[in-house]
C-alpha cells in the first residue's frame, strides 16, 4: 500500500506543537538527572564554614584550616612584613588585586579584614599545587638577595608576596584566593562564611 | 532538504549505512496496518529498558556496594540507598523511577508476552524471535533478582539467600554451586559486590545483545498481526505488502501515543505511590539487612510469585531425589516450558479470532491459574494454599504439555485472505 | 472472540485485587489505631521536640540532618537552640554520642535507628504510623519484664516505656477469649503530666514528625506528580491529534 504523505498545515502545527511538548518533556526529564550531578546535602554539610581559633597564633606565624578539604592559611603578620608588601608592589602582576580573586573586602592593599591577619586558600592558582612558605628575607631563605618573604609554588616555582600577590612573569595567573571568611569575635574566625547576622 | 545536508548525508552513507538503515528498520519497514491496542507493549519494553539504564548510571554513581557497617552501625550500601534518597539532589526520583520502572519492566513484558500468545506471534516463521523474546525474559529475572539485593535491605538479604541455597538442591554439584554463587557460606559482602557487577555489567550487556536479536529477526520475518496473517503474501506492483503500511511516521506516531499514555500511569505510580502498596518496595526492605534475623513472612517480589509458587508446589520427593531439587526444577521448567509454545501449538490458525471455543477456554483458565499462583506466591504456605497452588501448577504445565493434542482438536474458523480492522 | 477472553480476564482481575485482603484476614491479627498523620508545620515542630528530647537519648536518626528541619518551617538558629544539645554542627546526621558497639554493650542490643521507622513498620494491618501511633499508646506495667513495661502491640517489647511521665501509667486487664485468643485492656492507674487527649495529640504531633521524617521529600513529590500529570495528559491530547491525522489516510 502506497500512502501520500504529505504535509497540510494542520499536520505541520500538531508536528511543531507535539515536538515542543516532547522537547520540554525531555528537558524537565533532564533536571533530576543533571541535579544529581551537583554537589550533595552530605558534601555541602562537609563544606560547611569553619571556625578558627586564632588566641594562640602569636605575629610572624601561620596556621592551616581544612575548609571544603583545602588548606587555608591564616598568616599574623609582623608590622616588618606589612611593610614588606610595599616594596613587593612594583614586582606583582596585580598589585591593587583588581582580579576578582578576593570579596570585596579583601580588596585593599593587605588583602584581609584585618590587615594584621591574611585569611588565603594555599592553593597555587597555576595548577593546584600547595605553596610552602618561605618567610624568611634576603639570601637566608635561599630565594635570592632581595626575597622579601613570601610563598613558592614546589610545582612550577611561582611566587607569591605576603599579601598572596603573584610575582610578575610566574606561572601562575592570579594572585592566591581569599576566601569568604569574618571575625565572629576578635580571636575566632569564620571561614566559609561572611553573612552578616 | 538543503544540498549541504544532502552532502553531508552522502558522505556518510558512503561510508556508514546510515540511510539503508532507517528505511529498513523505520521508513520503510512495512508493518501491518491493524495493530491494535496489544501492540504497544513491545516498544514501551524498550522504553523502559533505556530508562532503567540510564536511571541505573545515575543511580551507580552514588551508589555503595559494600556490607560493611558505617559509624552508626548501618551497612554502608543500605545507607547509600537512603543517601541517594535524601541527600543527592534529585535522587530520590532517580531512585523511585528505577525500582518503579522494574516493576513496570515486568508489567509490560508480561503483557507483550500473553499479546504473543493471543495473537500466535510465535509461529512459524517467528520461532526465534519468541526463543530470544524468553531469553530476554529469564535474562531480566536474573537482573531484577540480582538488583532486588542492592538495597540490602532484609528482603533483599533473605530473598537472595532463599534463591540461592535453591541451587544447593541440584544432586551432587549443588552445595559447591550455591557457594560460588555467593561466594561465601552466607549472603555477604562478595555476594553483594559480585551480585553488583553482574547487575550493572554483565547481564544489561546480554540484554541488549538479545533485545538487539529480537528485533532483528523480527524484521527480518516482519510483524504478525491480531488476524493472525501473513501480509507478505499479498503485495502491490512495487513488492509492497498490500496490508502493510510503513512503521514510520504511522507506527512511530501511534506508539508516541502509547508512551504519553504508559507515562501517566507510570508517573501517577513513582510520584503518588513509589512503594506500590508495599510490593514494589516491601516494607522489610527499610529494614538494613541483619543476618541473624528473619523476618517473619518473607515474599519475593510480585513479578517471580507465579514462578515460586511453582516452586512450593512440589512436595513429593522422586526417584530418589528430594522434593527441595523438583521444586527448582519446577521452577525452572515453567519458564523454559514458553520457549517451546512454537512447536506445541499446532492450530491451523494463529490469532484468538479463529480459534475455537476449546482454546479460548483453555488459555481463560490458564490466565486465572497463572494469577493464582501469583498471587499463592505472595502468602505464606498453609496445606490449603499448597493443594491450590499444586492443582494451579498441574493447569500450568497442563496448558503448554497438551497443547498440541487440544490445538489440533479445536474448532477453529477460517482466516480472512486479508487482515481486518476491528 | 477475543473480547470475551478480555471480560473474564476483566473479572478475573477484579477478583485478584480483593483477594489479598481476604486471605490477610487469616492469621495473627494487630489491631491498629488510625494515627492522626499531620503535615502542619505546628505539629511537626513539636514532634521534632518530642523526639530529640525523648527518643533521641538513644536511637540514631542517622540518615537525617538537623539542618533538614529547616523544611518544617524551623531557622538554622532555633535548631541550634532549641534542638541540639552537645554543640554538634547543623549540618550534622542526627546522631547519639554513644557507638552503636557501646549501646549494644549497656542495652544488649543497638536501639534501631528510627529514620525510616515509619516507612518500616507499615503493613497489611495499616500503615507504619498507625503502628507507631497505638504502640506508643499501649504501654503497660508488667513486673515480669526487666524494664517494668510491656506493649500490645509489641508483646516483650526491649524499650522500657520513655514518655510515662507524660501518660502515667497503664495496667493491663486480660480476659481469655472462648477461642482461646486473649484481649488485653489498658486501664491509667496513675496519670501522667498530660491529659490523655494531651497526650494522644502529642504522640500524633511526634508520629508525624517520624513519617515526615521517613521521606521529607513526600510533600515535593507530590506536588511536583501533579504537575507532570497535567503536563502529560496535556501532551497525550497532542499526540493523539497528530496520530490521527496521520492515520486519517490509513483505510
Amino acid at each position: 500500500m502506497s500512502v501520500d504523505q504529505k504535509m497540510d498545515s494542520g499536520r505541520r502545527q500538531l508536528l511543531v506543537a507535539t515536538s515542543a511538548a516532547g522537547g520540554v518533556a525531555v528537558v524537565a526529564t533532564a533536571v533530576p538527572f543533571v541535579a544529581s550531578l551537583t554537589p550533595s546535602e552530605r558534601a555541602k554539610a562537609a563544606g560547611a564554614p569553619v571556625e578558627a581559633d586564632i588566641s594562640k597564633l602569636s605575629p610572624g606565624e601561620m596556621m592551616t584550616v581544612e575548609w571544603r578539604g583545602k588548606p587555608v592559611w591564616i598568616l599574623r603578620r609582623t608590622p616588618e612584613m606589612l611593610a614588606s608588601l610595599e616594596k613587593t608592589d612594583a614586582s606583582v602582576s596585580d598589585p591593587e588585586s583588581d582580579k576578582p580573586m578576593q570579596p570585596d573586602y579583601a580588596k585593599n592593599k593587605h588583602r584581609s579584614i584585618n590587615p594584621e591577619y591574611l585569611v588565603t586558600v594555599g592553593i597555587c592558582t597555576h595548577l593546584g599545587c600547595s605553596p610552602s612558605d618561605k618567610f624568611k628575607v634576603g639570601a637566608e631563605s635561599g630565594m635570592g638577595e632581595d626575597w622579601a618573604g613570601g610563598f613558592l609554588c614546589p610545582c612550577h616555582g611561582s611566587k607569591f608576596d605576603l599579601a598572596g600577590r603573584v610575582y610578575s612573569s610566574m606561572p601562575a595567573p592570579d594572585n592566591l584566593e581569599i576566601p569568604p571568611y569574618k571575625f565572629l569575635a576578635d580571636t575566632t574566625i569564620l571561614i566559609g562564611d561572611d553573612a552578616k547576622a | 532538504m538543503t544540498t549541504k545536508s544532502q552532502e553531508l548525508l552522502n558522505w556518510i552513507d558512503e561510508r556508514f549505512p546510515l540511510t539503508s538503515t532507517w528505511k529498513a528498520h523505520l521508513s520503510e519497514y512495512y508493518a501491518p496496518k491493524n495493530f491494535n491496542f496489544w501492540y504497544f507493549f513491545g516498544s514501551l519494553a524498550l522504553l523502559v529498558l533505556v530508562l532503567q539504564i540510564v536511571t541505573g548510571i545515575f543511580l551507580v554513581m552514588h551508589y555503595k556496594p559494600d556490607a560493611s557497617l558505617n559509624a552508626s552501625g548501618i551497612p554502608v550500601a543500605f545507607a547509600s540507598v537512603e543517601y541517594i534518597m535524601r541527600e543527592v539532589p534529585g535522587g530520590w526520583l532517580i531512585r523511585y523511577l528505577h525500582s518503579t520502572g522494574a516493576s513496570a519492566f515486568f508489567v509490560v513484558v508480561y503483557l507483550h508476552m500473553f499479546r504473543g500468545l493471543l495473537y500466535g506471534s510465535y509461529r512459524k516463521p517467528r520461532e526465534l524471535i519468541w526463543i530470544f523474546g524468553t531469553l530476554i525474559f529469564l535474562a531480566l529475572m536474573a537482573e531484577a533478582f540480582m538488583g532486588y539485593l542492592l538495597p540490602w535491605g532484609q528482603m533483599s538479604f533473605w530473598g537472595a539467600q532463599v534463591i540461592v541455597n535453591l541451587f544447593s538442591a541440584i544432586p551432587v554439584i549443588g552445595p559447591d554451586l550455591s557457594l560460588v554463587i555467593r561466594g561465601d557460606f552466607v549472603v555477604s559482602d562478595a555476594t553483594l559486590n559480585r551480585f553488583f557487577s553482574f547487575h550493572v555489567i554483565a547481564v544489561p550487556l546480554v540484554l541488549i545483545g538479545l533485545v538487539l536479536a529480537h528485533i532483528v529477526a523480527l524484521h527480518e520475518v516482519g510483524s504478525n498481526n491480531p488476524d493472525g496473517v501473513e501480509i507478505k503474501k499479498k503485495k502491490d506492483a512495487n513488492g509492497i505488502p498490500l496490508d502493510g503500511i510503513p512503521f514510520h511516521p504511522y507506527y512511530s506516531v501511534k506508539d508516541i501515543v502509547g508512551v504519553v499514555g504508559f507515562l501517566i500511569f507510570f508517573s501517577a505510580i513513582v510520584f503518588f505511590a513509589p512503594e506500590g502498596g508495599g510490593y514494589f518496595l516491601e516494607y522489610n526492605n527499610f529494614i538494613p539487612a541483619d543476618p541473624l534475623k528473619t523476618p517473619l513472612h518473607i515474599a519475593p517480589v510480585w513479578y517471580f510469585t507465579p514462578f515460586y509458587s511453582v516452586l512450593r508446589a512440589i512436595t513429593y520427593p522422586l526417584f530418589g531425589i528430594d522434593a527441595k531439587f523438583w521444586g527448582v526444577v519446577g521452577m525452572g521448567a515453567s519458564v523454559v516450558v514458553i520457549a517451546f509454545l512454537p512447536w506445541l501449538d499446532r492450530s491451523p490458525v494463529k490469532s484468538i479470532r479463529y480459534k475455537g471455543g476449546l482454546f479460548k477456554a483453555i488459555l481463560a483458565v490458564f490466565i486465572v491459574a497463572f494469577f493464582i499462583l501469583g498471587y499463592l506466591g505472595v502468602l505464606p504456605p498453609t496445606p490449603g494454599r499448597t493443594l491450590v497452588a499444586q492443582i494451579c501448577s498441574v493447569i500450568y504445565f497442563g496448558f503448554f504439555l497438551a497443547m498440541p493434542w487440544y490445538s489440533k482438536l479445536d474448532k477453529c474458523k477460517p482466516e480472512p485472505e486479508r487482515v481486518t480492522f476491528k | 472472540m477475543s473480547n470475551r477472553v478480555i471480560k473474564t480476564l476483566k473479572r478475573f482481575a477484579a477478583v485478584a485485587l480483593f483477594a489479598p485482603a481476604l486471605a490477610m484476614a487469616a492469621g495473627a491479627v494487630l489491631h491498629l489505631d488510625k494515627a492522626p498523620v499531620s503535615t502542619e508545620p505546628a505539629a511537626l515542630q513539636s514532634g521534632a521536640k518530642i523526639f530529640v528530647n525523648y527518643c533521641m537519648n538513644c536511637h540514631n536518626a542517622s540518615f537525617a540532618r538537623y539542618n533538614t528541619l529547616t523544611q518544617i518551617g524551623l531557622t538554622e538558629q532555633e535548631i541550634r537552640d532549641n534542638l541540639m544539645f552537645t554543640g554538634e554542627r547543623v549540618g550534622d546526621l542526627m546522631k547519639v554520642s554513644a557507638s552503636p558497639a557501646e549501646q549494644k554493650a549497656w542495652f544488649g542490643a543497638t536501639p534501631p535507628d528510627l529514620t525510616l521507622i515509619a516507612r518500616q513498620r507499615a503493613s497489611e494491618f495499616g500503615s507504619g504510623a498507625d503502628w507507631l501511633y497505638t504502640y506508643l499508646r499501649q504501654f503497660y506495667r508488667d513486673p515480669n519484664r526487666p524494664t517494668g513495661w510491656n506493649n500490645v502491640v509489641f508483646e516483650n517489647v526491649g524499650m522500657p516505656h520513655v514518655l510515662w511521665e507524660l501518660q502515667g501509667e497503664q495496667v493491663a486487664k486480660v480476659t481469655n477469649n472462648a477461642d482461646g485468643t486473649k484481649s488485653i485492656a489498658l486501664e491509667l492507674a496513675k496519670p501522667g503530666k498530660l491529659s490523655a487527649q494531651e497526650y494522644d495529640k502529642s504522640v500524633a504531633d511526634l508520629v508525624s514528625f517520624l513519617v515526615w521524617m521517613g521521606e521529607p521529600v513526600a510533600e515535593k513529590r507530590k506536588t511536583i506528580g501533579i504537575v507532570v500529570l497535567i503536563f502529560l495528559a496535556g501532551l497525550f491530547v497532542l499526540a493523539l491529534a497528530l496520530k490521527k491525522n496521520y492515520w486519517k489516510d490509513i483505510h
